[in-house]
């Protein structure tokens, strides 16, 4: 089966700086994929470098089969991309906008006409219209970027931290469409800050550092693969004074108790005894395995 | 693989027009009675000062020159404002998505140059042909020079367009480099009533060949052959395409 998205040693320099350092992985056809990295990781690079926006200093990248730089057509109509940047026009509303924009991609007609009236009745944006986008909020201004890049109903759709700055009733209105789309098949490729969206919605995820993929695995295998559980406790002691063993396992303390990681090979018996050898009393106790957000700290060192 | 995408391409065009028409004062009223207040104070006031063609009045010999003067400033002004405002409000990144090649944005943006261009220098041309007495010779003439000029300065608004990062950037250029061209091209006057050096550096400035080729079809009178006009305005517009499409190719300030 041909992948919806291959990069192949993608490499992007800037003068001295290596944004992209020989890429390569591919995303499956119909799968909901998470890019995750910190801030200058190179995911945008990355993505605008699938969308054409900027082109890679060497390497290959195929959409659904096709070559982004060699046949750009075939890409881009296979493509859509919402932007980090927010993005405006001050001469046109926003229903102009879209149908513009259709006519970019030589779709013209009733049908796409029905079909941008459903994009701006799904975004709630039937009210605002006839609204020039300068004048819209910057969650209002998102909602129609999603809109152009689903105009032509592209096979894989590319979201560049999407719910950045965005209220819950967006966001969650955001996901719902998201993830209808991707029931519909179609690929869907999420960059993200919010770690816990990302480990609801994406099957798998790649985690970029530094220009270089510094994990790809599902998310299920990855949070599987992290060396620690976490187990929290609350004491009777207000003020206990932790041995090394448990001190060296404290990930944080609050008024609702002590948060430490512990081993997979430790047992909960094994922790519970650590407890009870430094003479503390145990009130309350929880356990949990790893969040996504705490397997891209381990891997990419970052601090919580 | 389509050879050319004519929806996408006419769809440009079309919000390229829809974007100066939705400001239709500023781009088309606004240059044409300025233009007209040069036509008041030079025409009238300095009226006899100046040579030019045999047995022609001034207020006649000047409207072609406004009228192209006017054309060339807004084409130019027309694919520069655009692409430097597309670029500032990131809106330029839409098209960048979209299945249009390099060459179908730039037939595109100076297509709708072209009819910027024409409109204003039709409006000019009414007044003159009503309240001046105007005729036309050789109509094909004024309209091929009309619209090769506007292409060309159009190409080269866009290279503005292309080179700028800000709006004080194209505004140098503008200041620095279109308006002298244009006031020095004859627009004013004919090179004939100018010192043989200054005659001699006329020649040199591509704006000239535009003015004279598009007088010569009003009057069918010129300071040098319609012919050699044509040719020098034939090479100017097919070496800015050129120079525009590589830079449109490479992605040039566009696509880092």
């Amino acid at each position: 089966m041909t992948a919806a998205v291959k990069f192949n040693q993608v490499v992007k320099r800037y003068d001295d700086l290596e944004a992209l350092k020989g890429i390569s992985f591919e995303v499956e056809e119909g799968a909901f994929f998470g890019l995750l990295g910190p801030n200058g990781a190179g995911k945008s690079t990355l993505i605008n470098a699938m969308s054409g926006l900027i082109t890679p200093t060497s390497g290959s990248i195929e959409v659904q089969g096709f070559d982004v730089i060699r046949d750009y057509r075939e890409t881009r109509r296979r493509l859509g991309l919402v932007p980090q940047e927010l993005i405006s026009d001050p001469f046109f509303s926003i229903k102009e906008l879209l149908e513009l924009q259709s006519g970019y991609y030589g779709i013209r007609g009733k049908e796409q006409k029905l079909w941008i009236n459903e994009l701006l009745e799904r975004l709630a944006l039937t009210d605002k219209m006839n609204a020039i986008t300068n004048q819209l909020s910057g969650g209002m201004k998102r909602r129609v970027l999603i809109a152009m890049a689903l105009v032509h109903k592209p096979r894989v759709l590319v979201l560049d931290e999407p719910t950045a700055g965005v209220d819950v009733d967006l966001r969650h209105t955001l996901w719902e469409f998201t993830k209808e789309l991707h029931q519909k098949g179609h690929t869907i490729i999420l960059t993200t800050h919010y770690l816990e969206e990302a480990e609801a919605l994406c099957e798998k995820v790649a985690i970029i550092q530094k220009g270089e993929v510094k994990a790809l695995d599902r998310t299920a295998d990855l949070l599987a693969t992290h060396p620690f559980r976490y187990i929290r406790i609350s004491l009777e002691e207000k003020n206990a004074v932790l041995n090394d063993a448990l001190a060296s396992r404290l990930v944080e303390s609050d008024a609702s108790g002590h948060l430490f990681k512990m081993e997979n090979e430790l047992t909960m018996s094994d922790m519970l005894g650590m407890i009870h050898q430094s003479g503390l009393h145990i009130k309350d106790v929880s356990s949990r395995d790893a969040t996504l957000e705490e397997v891209f700290m381990n891997l990419t060192g970052a601090q919580s | 693989m389509m050879a050319f995408n004519v929806t996408g391409c006419w769809a440009l065009f079309i919000k390229e027009v829809k974007r100066f028409y939705s400001v239709v004062v500023q781009t088309v009223f606004a240059p044409i009675v300025s233009t007209l207040l040069y036509l008041l104070v030079f025409g009238h006031v300095i009226d006899t000062q100046l040579e030019s063609f045999d047995g022609l009045d001034y207020s006649q010999f000047l409207i072609p020159g406004l009228v192209m003067m006017a054309l060339l400033q807004n084409a130019f002004s027309n694919t520069s404002s655009s692409l430097i405002q597309s670029k500032m409000h990131g809106n330029l990144t839409f098209v960048l998505l979209s299945p249009i090649s390099p060459f179908e944005l730039y037939v595109a943006f100076i297509a709708a140059s072209v009819v910027r261009g024409l409109a204003v220098g039709l409006g000019i041309l009414i007044i003159g042909m009503v309240g001046f007495g105007l005729t036309i010779q050789s109509p094909f003439w004024v309209l091929l020079f009309a619209i090769l000029s506007a292409a060309m300065m159009g190409g080269l608004g866009m290279l503005a367009g292309i080179l700028s990062d800000k709006y004080d950037q194209l505004a140098a250029f503008q200041n620095f480099i279109i308006m002298p061209l244009t006031f020095l091209s004859g627009v004013f006057y004919s090179i004939h009533a100018l010192p043989d050096t200054w005659q001699m550096v006329s020649h040199f400035n591509p704006f000239f060949y535009m003015v004279d080729g598009f007088r010569y079809g009003f009057f069918e009178q010129s300071d040098v052959s319609v012919y050699i006009s044509l040719i020098v305005t034939f090479v100017f517009l097919f070496v800015i395409t050129a120079i525009n499409l590589i830079l449109l190719n490479k992605g040039v300030k566009i696509r880092k």
